[in-house]
């Protein structure tokens, strides 16, 4: 710790020089704060699915529904303890821009399946007391600027026409993933009024006991292997993590731009080690003279390249923080998008490395140089 | 008077290291900017291109995609008898009448992929351009044959010619692949419309293609359509009905590209800078030379943002050479508007390349101002103190 000092002193003699490459750090590493937090937010959405609901679709594809005389036959499937339908709705507000998702689903049975979606039961009530009641998330409430009671029309794409519905009651999710910008209302009223015969999108199966849920759901698929739609059941989990797949490799485009900007900054950072060290041979050599160990001289240099590094990293890591964490825009885009702990952890992680190898060069150079040769420029 | 381009080569082939570390810099954020617009210009191509100029797509009022939409036969007769579609040789309207659905298919590497599965007309390949069989042969209706798009093949086992492929509880024979210019035809299988009606949903169609008789009155021939009342239709031209399907997620890796390369560069220009400041520190007596030889301040101002922007052209130049190999790479994506898997290629155009070493030199400039300036400013006698030093 006793040089310390030094290596203070060399950081501070050329200051912008310092200054410009802890920030090119910095900017390297909320970058990566930023793109991390991309994967980790839709590890969340795959997440977010439960173990111990199965999803029951269609086997042929998940855009053909099933009848809705299953409904009997999944209750009476052993294992089974309860079941609940749903269908996508695919409306469009105003703007096709202004996309969410819409559910019609089947009051009873649905809510006391998802304890995620948090609702005062009042409004619950106001909701079921209404045919063309809907409940809507908080994030859809204030994106649209809706209130509690409003009128709202939506254009159908999959059921022609303009839908009305009225909000009736407003939930919050119990956890971000989960999403806070859907809507559901009345399977009824969505087939009363669509002149189209009743058949769910997919039925949510909750098994009675959830270790058995793998069994439960080859028993499910195995009632109906002969009848005109065969089923596909799987845990909502391993559902909804076949529609994140669907986005293509984003892990892979991700880790490739991630290892560029690596390599980029680490190049920038190497750069000025490099010429900082060049500018001062003679004094590597003088300190030498003086019996300063080339191990020492070379900690020094490495010190230095880290103490850059570790500063460029928590400064981007904290303006990633600031900025990223809990972003609502973000968030809407991308539900649960957030910079977790262990994202910043890894890009501290990560500085420091960047700080090592963009000092090694260096630091070996520092140690090898000879004292006669260097002394000579000097002179 | 200007100081020639030499003097900046040589001064910079004389710190290759700081030369070429940050070249190397830049090279990764034109390469960053130059794969991730790829990426955007491929998917968005793949889409432009399955739809034509020359045709028109109809689908039921309302429907947004080709999915939810829904035609009865007595629409597509009527629409078949309209006189602004074009007829072949023999007279027959060239209309294409479809069944589309979407169904879940084993990849090869595991996991479930939401294919189009396309029943056709006979007409459909001369209402479409550009398809081209090439291996096998077309189906022969009645037959219970597909054919298979060309990068389907490669993902999805089974397809191969002679194989069967099992979708909707029954087989279907393999007998032919194609390609359609890397459009998203190309992760299709088409079959026979009239065959896939009674499997898949019944006596209807879900969309019609049609050729006009003269594309360039489209406008007149998608109000004629739109307005009959016995057909409640939407109509569109084609390609932009499939170019549509592109925009969002093509705006949104648009931005990402321009977003993540932004703020690379800010790292990548401080770097440049640095190296710039050096270089004009430790060449301050050959400045006062320069200054000293009369050589104005402007001209040694434009000689260091020259040198720096060399650096940067060095640099896109490399960033060029590192993406290029990423030209034709295929990856695949989801179409959410027909909820399908979409195969497409990374394209590597020569606007791109351009793209990528304007945005370099773009660095260059803005890396070697402040140095450049420093260095002009240098008082004369100042700088040339230190030569005697």
């Amino acid at each position: 710790m006793k040089h310390a000092r030094l290596v203070w002193k060399n950081l501070t003699r050329n200051k912008r020089r310092s200054i410009l490459t802890v920030l090119s750090v910095g900017v390297a590493l909320f970058l990566f704060a930023a793109l991390q937090s991309v994967l980790t937010a839709l590890d969340a959405t795959s997440e977010v699915g439960s173990e111990s609901r199965l999803i029951t679709r269609n086997a042929t594809g998940i855009v053909f529904p099933l009848p809705e005389a299953y409904t009997q036959r999944l209750r009476a499937v052993d294992g089974v303890e309860a079941v609940s339908w749903a269908n996508w709705f695919g409306g469009t507000y105003i703007d096709s821009r202004n996309y969410f998702a819409q559910f019609a689903v089947d009051e009873e049975t649905f809510f006391p399946m998802y304890p995620e979606i948090q609702i005062d039961p009042t409004q619950l009530e106001a909701f079921n007391g209404e045919k063309s009641g809907a409940i809507v998330g908080q994030g859809l409430m204030e994106r649209f600027g809706w209130s509690l009671g409003q009128t709202i029309v939506l254009q159908g794409t999959i059921f022609p026409g303009d839908w009305e519905f009225v909000i009736r009651g407003v939930y919050e999710p119990d956890n971000p993933s989960f999403g806070d910008e859907n809507m559901y209302f009345h399977y009824d009223y969505l087939f009363e009024n669509s002149g189209e015969a009743a058949t769910p999108g997919w039925f949510i199966i909750r098994p009675s006991d959830p270790n058995l849920a793998t069994e439960v759901a080859a028993r499910i698929d195995g009632s109906f292997e002969n009848s005109s739609d065969p089923t596909q059941t799987e845990t909502e989990k391993a559902f909804q993590a076949g529609f994140v797949t669907m986005w293509g490799n984003v892990g892979f485009l991700v880790r490739a731009i991630g290892t560029a900007v690596f390599f980029a900054i680490l190049l920038v950072a190497a750069n000025t080690m490099m010429m900082s060290s060049r500018e001062r041979i003679s004094e590597v050599a003088v300190l030498k003279t003086l019996g300063y160990r080339d191990g020492l001289l070379s900690r020094l240099v490495v010190a230095e390249s880290l103490a850059i590094s570790v500063a460029g990293g928590v400064i981007g890591l904290a303006a990633a923080s600031v900025m990223l964490r809990n972003n609502e825009m973000l968030g809407s885009i991308l539900p649960g998008y957030t910079v977790l702990p262990s994202t910043m952890l890894q890009g501290l992680a990560i500085a420091i490395v960047l700080g090592l190898i963009s000092g090694l060069v260096p630091a070996r150079q520092a140690a090898r140089l000879s004292v006669v040769d260097a002394l000579r420029r000097v002179a | 008077m200007k100081i020639p381009i030499l003097y900046n080569l040589r001064s910079l082939r004389a710190r290759p290291t700081a030369t070429l570390t940050t070249a190397l810099g830049m090279a990764l954020v034109v390469a960053v900017f130059i794969g991730m617009m790829a990426l955007s210009i491929g998917f968005q191509a793949a889409l432009v291109e399955t739809g034509s100029t020359e045709n028109i797509l109809v689908l039921r009022r309302g429907a947004d995609s080709e999915l939810s939409s829904g035609i009865n036969r007595d629409v597509a007769n009527a629409i078949a008898a309209l006189p602004f579609v074009a007829k072949d040789a023999d007279g027959e309207p060239l209309i294409s009448p479809e069944t589309f659905v979407v169904v879940g298919l084993e990849r090869r590497n595991g996991g479930m992929a939401n294919v189009v599965i396309r029943g056709i007309s006979p007409k459909a390949f001369d209402v479409r351009n550009g398809i081209r069989i090439t291996e096998g042969r077309t189906f022969r209706p009645g037959s219970g044959e597909i054919i298979v798009g060309a990068t389907l093949v490669k993902r999805i086992p089974n397809t191969e010619i002679g194989e069967s492929l099992r979708f909707a509880g029954r087989d279907w024979e393999v007998v032919g692949h194609f390609e359609a210019g890397g459009s998203s035809f190309e992760s299709e299988v088409w079959g026979e419309n009239e065959l896939f009606m009674p499997v898949f949903r019944g006596e209807v169609f879900q969309t019609i293609a049609l050729r006009m008789e003269d594309p360039s009155a489209f406008e007149g021939v998608v109000e004629t359509l739109e307005a009959d009342p016995r057909l409640a239709v939407d109509a569109q031209l084609e390609r932009e009905f499939y170019a549509n399907q592109g925009t969002l997620l093509g705006d949104l890796l648009r931005f990402l590209a321009v977003f993540i390369a932004g703020v690379m560069a800010i790292g990548a220009v401080f770097g440049a800078v640095n190296t710039m400041y050096s270089a004009v520190n430790s060449r301050a007596p050959e400045i006062g030379v320069l200054l000293a030889l009369g050589f104005k301040p402007r001209s040694v101002l434009a000689s260091f943002v020259v040198e720096s922007m060399l650096i940067a052209l060095l640099g896109g130049l490399i960033g060029c050479l590192i993406a290029l190999p990423i030209n034709g790479l295929v990856t695949s994506t989801t179409n959410w508007n027909s909820f399908s898997e979409v195969a497409f290629a990374f394209r590597v155009t020569p606007p791109l390349l351009l793209a990528g070493i304007v945005f370099a030199l773009v660095m260059g400039v803005i890396g070697g101002f402040l140095p450049a300036r420093r260095a002009a400013k240098r008082p004369v006698v100042e700088a040339l103190r230190e030569v005697g030093s």
